[in-house]
């Protein structure tokens, strides 16, 4: 294993030291604890967003901590999920009386970590709603789940809710959104290279010199099946056809696309990937309204990319316009 | 009968130096068909659990048990950390308030408890879980209505052996599916000895 780390033990303390080093401006960490809030939680008059998972992920989730995104991130042990009682100390920090939706990831340790915290907040009195992201479109079960996985699409949940909460709205009406976009978006990877946890200290899977994982999970969870490595023009076809048969999505739709880095894949690479992208959907006259390429959802060191895409409607395209200040995400 | 603060403590204490003298134990049956830190973290959870209540004086066992519920939940981790902590957290809530507890009541708050814990982890029996311990147990105490916890702990283990015949549906082992078969569930395994502390507490 080779890592720019001091210690494989606080890999999670020091990166947010970090984070919260560069980031001040933005976010702060509250103390003893694995969350990031924003500077200015709880923000008057606002429902209060809460994501998070394990950390390894990078620039999610804390990354998106900021104005028109979310109020706070839980940040768990590299691929594990976080407590409920760090949960609950994001969820009290943001409450401002408007109630806290949480935007979870479709795991069993994430879901069972985030509803137990939601009850507690219930029990002192916090109204809490939750949203759970499946985007997935690769597997049903797998390792870490039951049911389709949540992956990089749900930065698109964090974006569509948190405008709609920067606007004021009500949590009925900004787990709604969310619910919209969740059912709007879909996502699929693949993997060229494995990840290395930096507490275990090997990969969590091996594929040959020649081979990729179609359909990878962020943890390095197996996928649908190993090929010999194509070209990414056949690979991106490969995901959008397997993407596009899950969503109703036609001739004159709109949608907006993102090209995730896995963690080693260069900019180059992604660009490339969505060349055919941007190609295979002009084919079929869906107009790419948003296009978001680089690393928004990662697994460590692996290389590779998935595709997502969100259908869009009116509300949605004023949603994603809207103004965002996080640390990995800026719109103006 | 009655249980006082103190024999609740008791078997808090119990079950702790049951899952450190069992930690390598529960790891092994957990490497079989998990993720391989089952013991490790019950054993961390409950020594947490342990040094939280022995710093402190209770009146009532659900002040008591809720220290517990909440030092698991944030002390375990994985799934054994907010199963575990809701199973006490719900007997804190029916135990409230209470300096001693009759076999109704702890029977009423073990049957809160295996209700939390189904709806957290979204188990049935028959799925490989510490669910088929819990329910067999829960249920056959409450049909003799007195917490007769010697018989309880052997139909505890009674159960924990049967889940080795079954295959998993639930938690990690399931994505082996029919390779679960043959193993004794991990989270059975640790819920059966949670049973056998309270036996030697309740019937020493």
């Amino acid at each position: 294993m080779k890592k720019l780390i001091n210690d494989p033990q606080r890999v999670v303390d020091d990166m947010l030291k970090g984070f919260v080093a560069a980031h001040s401006r933005r976010v702060r960490r509250i103390p003893g604890t694995n969350v990031i809030v924003r500077k200015d939680a709880p923000v008057k008059g606002k429902v209060g967003i809460v994501s998070g998972g394990g950390s390894g992920h990078e620039p999610a989730h804390a990354g998106y901590v900021g104005k028109g995104m979310l109020d706070a991130a839980v940040c768990g042990e590299v691929f594990t999920s976080p407590t409920p009682d760090q949960i609950l100390t994001a969820i009290q920090a943001v409450d401002s009386g408007n109630g806290v939706l949480l935007i979870i990831k479709n795991y069993t340790g994430d879901v069972m970590n985030f509803e137990m915290a939601a009850e507690l907040a219930e029990a002192e009195g916090i109204r809490v709603a939750k949203v759970i992201v499946n985007d997935d479109v690769a597997v049903e079960d797998s390792t870490f789940t039951t049911g389709r996985r949540g992956i990089a699409g749900t930065v698109f949940v964090h974006k569509i809710a948190g405008a709609l909460a920067e606007r004021g709205a009500s949590l009925e009406e900004v787990e709604a959104a969310a619910k919209k976009a969740i059912q709007g978006v879909r996502s699929m990877g693949v993997a060229l290279s494995p990840c290395i946890v930096p507490a275990a200290g090997t990969p969590g899977f091996a594929l040959g010199e020649n081979e990729m994982e179609v359909g990878i999970g962020i943890h390095g969870e197996p996928g649908i099946e190993k090929v010999t490595v194509q070209p990414a023009e056949n690979v991106a076809d490969g995901l959008l056809a397997r993407i596009v048969e899950d969503m109703e999505l036609n001739q004159g739709d709109q949608v907006a696309v993102m090209i995730n880095g896995l963690g080693a894949t260069p900019l180059m690479e992604l660009y490339i990937v969505h060349k055919r992208v941007a190609e295979w959907l002009a084919e079929r006259q869906i107009h790419i309204h948003e296009t978001f390429v680089g690393e928004y959802m990662t697994s460590l060191e692996m290389a590779g990319c998935s595709i997502s895409l969100l259908k869009l409607d009116d509300e949605m395209i004023d949603l994603l316009r809207s103004p965002a200040d996080a640390a990995a995400f800026k719109t103006c | 009968m009655k249980l006082s603060v103190e024999q609740a403590k008791a078997w808090i204490d119990r079950t702790n130096e049951l899952f450190q003298q069992q930690k390598q134990y529960l790891t092994e049956l957990d490497q079989a068909i998990g993720d391989g830190d089952h013991g490790l973290n019950m054993a961390r959870g409950f020594q947490e659990a342990v040094d939280k209540i022995s710093s402190n004086r209770y009146e009532d066992v659900g002040t008591l048990l809720k220290d517990v519920a909440m030092t698991l939940i944030a002390k375990v981790g994985g799934a054994s950390g907010p199963l575990y902590g809701t199973a006490f957290l719900k007997m804190s809530q029916a135990l409230a308030g209470r300096q001693e507890v009759n076999d109704q009541e702890w029977i009423a708050a073990l049957e809160e408890a295996l209700a939390g814990l189904k709806a957290r982890g979204k188990a049935q029996v028959g799925e490989k879980t510490m669910i088929d311990v819990w329910e067999p147990v829960v249920m056959f105490l409450r049909e003799k209505g007195r917490l007769i916890a010697g018989e309880a702990a052997q139909l505890a283990k009674q159960k924990m052996e049967e889940t080795k015949t079954l295959e998993a549906k639930k938690g990690r082992a399931a994505y082996l599916g029919k390779r679960s078969i043959g193993h004794i569930d991990p989270g059975s395994a640790s819920s059966h000895l949670l049973f056998v502390a309270l036996a030697e507490v309740v019937e020493p």
